[in-house]
């Protein structure tokens, strides 16, 4: 029997906010414990919540992006549970009307097929606070209680393991291309929780399902998943029974352990927040917010593919996963050589970049300038080799090129008589690579190139170099 | 509809309270009069009807994304029955 | 003259003249309370020193010429559910003894800034549930008039300061009759304002969408003057309202021509006579002044107090879900575990009638009863709401007795919870909808103040000024004090 996966995911994102959902204390990440925190986000007698504005923004942001439509009228809600980091012991969330419903992603499966995964909905609730469990007992930083979320949860969509990943990766790549979210994994400002059932391929009926949490990294996702996966299988493959339950992901052991039983299931009495007022959306609003969306990765990448010619591999990188995909076409339009742009990002560009852990932003020099660069070389001013030269200095100091150049004496020689003069130098230095020539060794020219641009310092017109060589070697 | 000694241990637990046996006896009486007080609504036929959360309605009341000073730390600890340096404690929690 | 025995608009005229000091004032306040709070128990807390130094500031201001606002320099005693920084706020709880609130309510503030003298907390029913003030946690109140018998609740202590003299004005809260059930038993003038007429800042909730501050004064002028101080939009509390406040004291007249009054007969079907009786005096007066008087029907308001029931309880289960022992208030001492904190602490910290509303109230919005109680409940809601809405199209104002019954004795209904449950019978319906209700003290019957209602359209409570001041000036009965 083969088996696949039927999964959902239920993503929260920490939305960048300056404050809190409901008070105006700060969202920054990392202050002393409990100094980010008010009478409000402590839950204290008689406080009351405030919205902010931006948080709803934010979340519609990411509900159009995702090709959700807006629920106009909608509302927060209570929901009702008891834990230490939950000050009210209730959580301003959204129940029965969210703020975003039906959108979807459209993923690209490793063979390359697209597929759509479909979203149930966005709403937005207040994130909790933090425990940190010691030996003195469990400490409590309600910092973080209150800092806003988007919580964005997909259809049982996906159908592997490795489909998850890509559509977290691409949830992602999308959230951070409008600014809602940093979704940083590691400070835990993007959450993740699964559901996955396993059934024979090919049949609807859908099996027991498990919820499974702690999953604090693409790899965990990934792991996580297939182990429980294999879990599900083995078991029904034995003629076990399987429990609806939640499991957390234990990262060290490398296994998925029993967390709560359905019977201990919660019952979250949900209700209407009566302190807080109805959300009325018109028209307007959500054109504003339309408005402030820019052009989204995948998008780009298939404008790109249409408007210059280079490979779908390196307009991937550069847009996905170098995110240079507005440095590059400034570049190509400064130089009029997309190709070339291209080639430097992915060249050069990305190895400097790699070598120190720089971020693209941290790049000293602007696309205008990689472009003039480009001119200088397709204006045959300076060589290729030289080029490589005047951008590690660029990319050390962030001067222009020209400037680089004419400081430097870089200038590409092409002075026929001259450069002649130096080739007839290096032949007459070399007698033996004549000798080897004449024998049908014709690779030797590529090394007396090689020797005439060291003597000219770089500076010879390559392509004439080559010309030259050849025609006297021959002689 | 009658409410069982069973329903009154899962409120209970719900509500995380306690209740010896002779409450929980009395809760089931006076939760079972109670209820078939409010049991009268059912005789108003309420299906067409919205439901009406605030009585006065109000909309779109909103903050703006401005910091505003937080509570002093001392403050924030002041009223904690049990605090450890800038934290509250609870005792330890075996992780959910 | 006795400065406590005056109403706080003859005090700030006083002041005003700078015929008495408000130092004067406070202290003559205090010492009342010194003499008979033993008696009454109206507070659990007086703020001796506090006041004593507010008074000389207010003092010092004067002197200095400064602008003082509305209340300067008058005692003005406040529930101890309403914030005020520095002070206890235990909402007469076990389970907040102690607790200190670190910041002002949004109507202390405005206390504040009108240059009020905070007097102290007043006591209540636990966590404002409650007619008859039995069930604080530390003291039950008494009423002034007879100590056999109870002030009403929950706003009780509120209500008997008033009425004894111990304090010129004061704050209480309203869920669902809490102010003024206890102003018609103790014979002083209590509004309830519109649902959002006033800010909830700061108050510690029962029902979100239910609870309002409520003002007490000996007499209407009083009762305007504080309300004024106090209402308005607060950007702290989404559901205040944008609706400009009015000079309420350009409504005190006794004119009230042309002002179309509506009696539901249902109210007053089963009536003790006596009451309908007071009732029925007190409106030939109003028509005497020039209102117009027709029977009306409000055949839903019976379905009121079940509404009311499901949705205050539904929401106190949530409300009062963070007292648990963790960040402020009781924390038990010999607990297994944190989850044994919270089932010790809140069986500890709360009181028998306040468990059985949070029980209640958690079986309304359990799985399985949420749409057969509390859904059912929102939409009953906007039909009695309806209801409302039809009537003030026809007229200005709805008369109904405050209360069924005058003041009973203490003890006579703590065994049945629900004949308990129907003395706010009257007083739910302007909750359940969010209309403003003022009780205004109408005779006496046994010796014992009767209280009648006047509810109004939403933000109309100008007009409940005016009528409550018209009936008031033509009769002497808020000139009657409690003999102590």
């Amino acid at each position: 029997m083969e088996f696949e996966a039927v999964i959902g995911l239920e993503v929260h994102v920490e939305l960048a906010t300056n404050t809190k959902i409901y008070c105006g204390c700060t969202t920054e990440f990392g202050g002393k414990p409990n100094t980010h925190v008010c009478p409000i986000c402590m839950g204290l007698p008689g406080s009351l919540p405030q919205l902010n504005k931006k948080v709803v923004e934010y979340a519609m942001k990411a509900g159009i992006a995702l090709n959700c439509s807006i629920n106009k009228i909608n509302r927060m809600d209570r929901k009702n549970y008891f834990y230490p980091d939950c000050p009210k012991n209730y959580q301003i969330t959204q129940d029965e009307i969210p703020l975003c419903y039906h959108g979807y992603i459209d993923i690209e499966l490793d063979n390359g097929d697209k597929k759509r995964i479909e979203l149930d909905r966005i709403h937005i609730e207040e994130d909790a606070g933090k425990l940190i469990h010691t030996d003195a007992g469990t400490l409590v930083d309600y910092n973080r209680a209150g800092v806003p979320l988007a919580e964005i949860v997909s259809k049982p969509d996906l159908r592997s393991p490795r489909e998850a990943v890509l559509y977290l990766e691409k949830l992602k790549s999308i959230l951070q291309a409008i600014g809602v979210s940093d979704c940083k994994m590691e400070q835990g400002s993007l959450r993740c929780d699964a559901n996955i059932s396993v059934r024979e391929k090919g049949t609807e009926k859908l099996g027991v399902r498990t919820e499974i949490k702690n999953m604090n990294s693409f790899k965990a996702l990934e792991k996580a998943l297939n182990y429980e996966f294999e879990r599900q299988t083995n078991a029904i493959e034995k003629g076990e029974k399987l429990e609806v339950e939640t499991r957390r992901w234990n990262e060290t052991k490398g296994i998925t352990e029993v967390m709560r039983s359905k019977e201990n299931a919660n019952d979250y009495r949900y209700f209407p927040e009566g302190d807080l007022v109805t959300i009325n959306i018109d028209d307007s609003w959500i054109e504003k917010v339309k408005s402030e969306i820019p052009e989204l990765p995948h998008e780009k990448v298939e404008r790109f593919l249409e408007q210059y010619e280079i490979p779908k591999y390196d307009v991937d990188v550069i847009v996905l996963s170098m995110n240079m995909g507005d440095f590059f076409e400034e570049a190509a339009k400064e130089s009029g050589d997309a190709k070339a742009a291209s080639n430097w990002i992915m060249g050069d560009i990305s190895r400097l970049i790699n070598e120190d852990f720089l971020q693209t932003t941290d790049l000293k020099f602007n696309p205008k300038q990689l472009g003039e660069l480009i001119k200088l070389i397709n204006a045959k001013t300076i060589s290729k080799a030289i080029g490589k030269t005047v951008l590690e200095e660029m990319y050390k100091t962030g001067k222009n090129p020209k400037e680089i150049v004419e400081e430097k004496g870089l200038v590409q020689n092409s002075d026929q008589g001259a450069i002649l003069e130096i080739v007839k130098q290096v032949l007459k230095d070399n007698p033996k690579s004549i000798e080897d020539y004449k024998k049908g060794k014709t690779k030797v020219t590529g090394f007396l190139v090689g020797q005439v641009m060291k003597a000219s310092r770089g500076k010879a017109n390559p392509e004439m170099v080559n010309k030259l060589v050849k025609e006297e070697i021959k002689k | 509809m009658s409410v069982s000694k069973e329903d009154v241990e899962y409120i209970a637990k719900l509500s995380r309270l306690s209740f010896n046996e002779e409450e929980k006896e009395s809760l089931i009486n006076d939760l079972n009069n109670i209820l078939n007080y409010m049991k009268q609504l059912n005789e108003l036929n309420t299906d067409a009807v919205d439901i009406v959360v605030n009585p006065y309605y109000m909309e779109n009341k909103f903050r703006e994304d401005q910091v505003v000073e937080s509570m002093e730390l001392e403050k924030v600890l002041e009223n904690a029955p049990e605090k450890l340096g800038e934290y509250v404690v609870v005792p330890k929690i075996m992780e959910e | 003259m006795e400065l406590y025995r005056l109403k706080a608009h003859e005090i700030k005229k006083l002041i005003e003249d700078k015929e008495v000091k408000a130092e004067e004032v406070t202290t003559a306040f205090l010492n009342r309370i010194d003499k008979v709070d033993e008696k009454i128990g109206a507070y659990l807390y007086v703020a001796r020193e506090e006041a004593l130094k507010s008074a000389k500031e207010v003092d010092e201001k004067i002197a200095m010429g400064e602008d003082l606002g509305q209340l300067a320099g008058i005692p003005i005693a406040v529930k101890d559910n309403i914030s005020v920084r520095g002070m206890q706020n235990t909402c007469a709880s076990k389970m907040l003894e102690g607790y200190v609130s670190p910041y002002d309510a949004f109507v202390t503030e405005k206390l504040k800034k009108n240059n009020a003298i905070i007097l102290g907390k007043t006591n209540m029913d636990e966590f404002a549930m409650g007619s008859s003030n039995e069930n604080s946690a530390f003291k039950i109140v008494r009423n002034p008039w007879d100590l056999t018998k109870v002030p009403g609740g929950s706003s009780g202590g509120s209500a008997a300061s008033v009425a004894a003299c111990e304090a010129a004005l004061s704050l209480g809260t309203e869920t669902g009759g809490s102010v003024r059930q206890p102003a018609s038993f103790c014979g002083i003038v209590g509004l309830k304002p519109t649902y959002g007429r006033i800010s909830r800042n700061g108050v510690v909730a029962f029902a979100s969408t239910l609870d309002q501050v409520g003002t007490f004064g000996r007499d209407v002028k009083d009762c305007a003057l504080l309300t004024g101080t106090i209402a308005g939009i607060d950007k702290g509390d989404f559901t205040t309202v944008d609706e400009v406040v009015p000079d309420y004291t350009k409504f005190l007249t006794k004119d009230v021509k042309g002002t179309r009054i509506g009696v539901p007969t249902e109210f007053l079907q089963g009536l003790d006579n006596k009451i309908r009786a007071k009732i029925e005096e007190a409106i030939e007066v109003l028509k005497e002044n020039g209102a117009i008087v027709e029977e009306i029907s409000l055949p839903l308001a019976k379905y009121s107090l079940a509404d009311y029931y499901i949705i205050a309880c539904a929401e106190a289960s949530s409300n009062l879900a963070r007292f648990d022992g963790i960040r402020y208030g009781h924390r038990a001492k010999d607990f297994k575990d944190s989850v044994d904190i919270y089932f010790k602490s809140r069986t500890e910290g709360f009181g028998e009638e306040v468990k059985r509303r949070i029980m209640l109230g958690t079986y309304v919005l359990s799985a399985g009863y949420y749409d057969a109680y509390y859904k059912r409940a929102l939409k009953v809601r906007k039909l009695i709401k309806e209801e409302f809405d039809k009537v003030f199209k026809n007229y200005h104002v709805i008369i109904t007795p405050t209360s069924p019954t005058t003041a009973f004795k203490i003890g006579e209904k703590t065994k049945d919870v629900l004949s308990m449950y129907l003395s706010d019978i009257y007083t739910v319906p302007a909750n359940v909808a969010g209309i403003p209700s003022i009780s205004v003290p109408c005779g006496m019957v046994d010796g014992m103040p009767v209280g009648m209602q006047i509810m109004g359209n939403y933000f109309q409570e100008g007009k409940l000024f005016n009528l409550a001041y018209s009936y008031e000036q033509s009769t002497n009965y808020h000139k009657e004090m409690p003999r102590l």
